[in-house]
């Protein structure tokens, strides 16, 4: 069964990390490919010939590109298991649309299937009024978001959900930002970093969120490159 | 009890995001009433609606508002699931037009407004990289449709109809506008004729405003982008 599916990614990616999650959460088993983003593979070329990012979910040799797509694909293909989505045709466009809300992120911080890193992030790439202003709209969208959390213990209501999926993948990169940006998450937004942590509960979301301190060396390492230090 | 049906769209009379989704209601045949919305004003119930965006198109079926207009087409379509269908039943499928309706919307998009929207060697850069999008939808639908040319049937829209309309529509007065083609007959034989055949169908006339109107619009688009003061 295992080979039937195949995943190219790369081990920091936020849109690779939540096809992993989805993957664990429905208990399905697949091949992970490491692809190194300096040197992309001849399969991932091939497989996504048009825009050669990953993640690549490989289905029966039928490729599926594009971390929502693979998501929602999976999602309707297993969808007896762990449903990550509302079957509501409502509540699932409400999931959709405050899962876009990422689109902030990517401009706050770094998107890394692209390895020309071009250009650097806003918080721990920048410094003074440049750093504090993407700081601000961070906690701002922060915010945003635990208004809509409320008082569940997540997006998707008593589980974890297509939002909930979505959208922890950055959680590991807190610790990053934090340092590199001098500012405490969890004292702005202590109910995102709550419902952080219940996710990080979940077998599915901590075997396979990358680890934090190496996720804050492959940011150190980035910074390094551009002469941020 | 039979239940209410209101749909109300709130748009804009340029907003291809609009046209998209009164193109979606009319193939499906879902009667609706459209706002149109001026942006520069907009009206306090668009922005109570839409919290996050604050944009249009907004939905409103039954008193729930939905925005994105993405989404919104997913939502009609799951909503008033009966044919023509949006999006096809196969996941796989669906999976691939998702992709290149994405593809459309973002990158072919953003192609198409560079180009209107700059001169000389910018535009030069620009028509490139609009003639690189348009090889790869080329190719990708010609893998997509490998029967050849699309028969485009107004009873019978989907997804990518919808979003080629809306994206590539009104080539030929981007073409009077800025100086060029981007939809070359040569090159891109299927979209070519894919576009052709959808503007002539009444549901896209009956949606998009006409010629005139489109050429006025996208040369007052075009000059505010060149002036050689930007605010």
């Amino acid at each position: 069964m295992a080979e039937e599916v195949v995943l190219l990614d790369f081990w920091p990616s936020m849109f690779g990390v939540r096809v992993r999650i989805v993957l664990a959460e429905k208990g399905i088993e697949y091949e992970y490919r490491e692809e190194d983003l300096r040197n992309k593979s001849s399969l991932l070329l091939q497989m996504n010939p048009v825009h050669k990012k990953i993640p690549v979910l490989i289905h029966k040799g039928k490729p599926v590109c594009e971390s929502s797509i693979i998501v929602q694909y999976i999602d309707e293909v297993w969808h007896d298991k762990a449903p990550l989505l509302p079957s509501d045709p409502y509540q699932r466009a409400q999931a959709s649309a405050w899962s876009k809300i990422e689109n902030a992120f990517v401009w706050i911080f770094f998107v890394f299937d692209e390895l020309d890193f071009n250009p650097p992030r806003r918080i721990w790439s920048t410094k003074g009024e440049e750093q504090e202003a993407a700081k601000k709209e961070f906690i701002e969208v922060l915010k945003v978001l635990e208004e809509q959390l409320k008082d569940k213990p997540f997006f998707g209501g008593e589980t974890l959900g297509y939002v909930d999926v979505c959208l922890i993948g950055y959680y590991c990169w807190f610790y990053a930002y934090e340092t590199f940006g001098n500012f405490s998450i969890e004292a702005e937004c202590p109910q995102i970093i709550a419902w952080a942590k219940r996710c990080m509960q979940k077998e599915s979301v901590s075997k396979t969120l990358p680890d934090v301190k190496k996720v804050f060396g492959f940011v150190q390492e980035v910074r390094k490159k551009f002469g941020v230090d | 009890m039979e239940e209410e049906n209101e749909v109300k769209l709130h748009g804009m009379w340029v907003s291809t995001y609009s046209k998209r989704v009164e193109l979606a209601l009319r193939v499906k045949g879902i009667p609706y009433e459209y706002i149109e919305e001026d942006l520069s004003n907009k009206s306090p119930l668009l922005l109570q609606y839409n919290p996050v965006h604050k944009k249009v198109p907004v939905l409103v079926h039954n008193g729930k508002p939905l925005a994105e207009s993405g989404i919104i087409l997913e939502y009609i379509d799951e909503t008033w699931n009966y044919a023509p269908l949006l999006l096809p039943e196969d996941p796989y499928q669906r999976a691939q037009i998702r992709f290149w309706a994405n593809f459309i919307d973002h990158q072919m998009f953003e192609a198409v407004a560079k180009v209107l929207t700059t001169d000389g060697e910018a535009q030069k850069t620009a028509i490139e990289e609009a003639y690189e999008n348009m090889e790869a939808i080329e190719k990708g639908m010609e893998q997509l449709f490998p029967d050849g040319a699309r028969k485009i049937d107004g009873q019978n829209l989907g997804l990518l109809d919808i979003m080629v309309s809306a994206v590539l529509g009104t080539q030929r007065a981007n073409e009077q506008v800025q100086g060029v083609k981007i939809v070359d007959p040569e090159r891109f034989p299927l979209m070519f004729s894919w576009v052709e055949q959808l503007n002539e169908l009444p549901v896209v006339k009956g949606v998009f405003p006409p010629h005139a109107k489109v050429v006025a619009f996208l040369q007052f688009i075009r000059k505010n982008a060149l002036k050689p003061s930007s605010s």
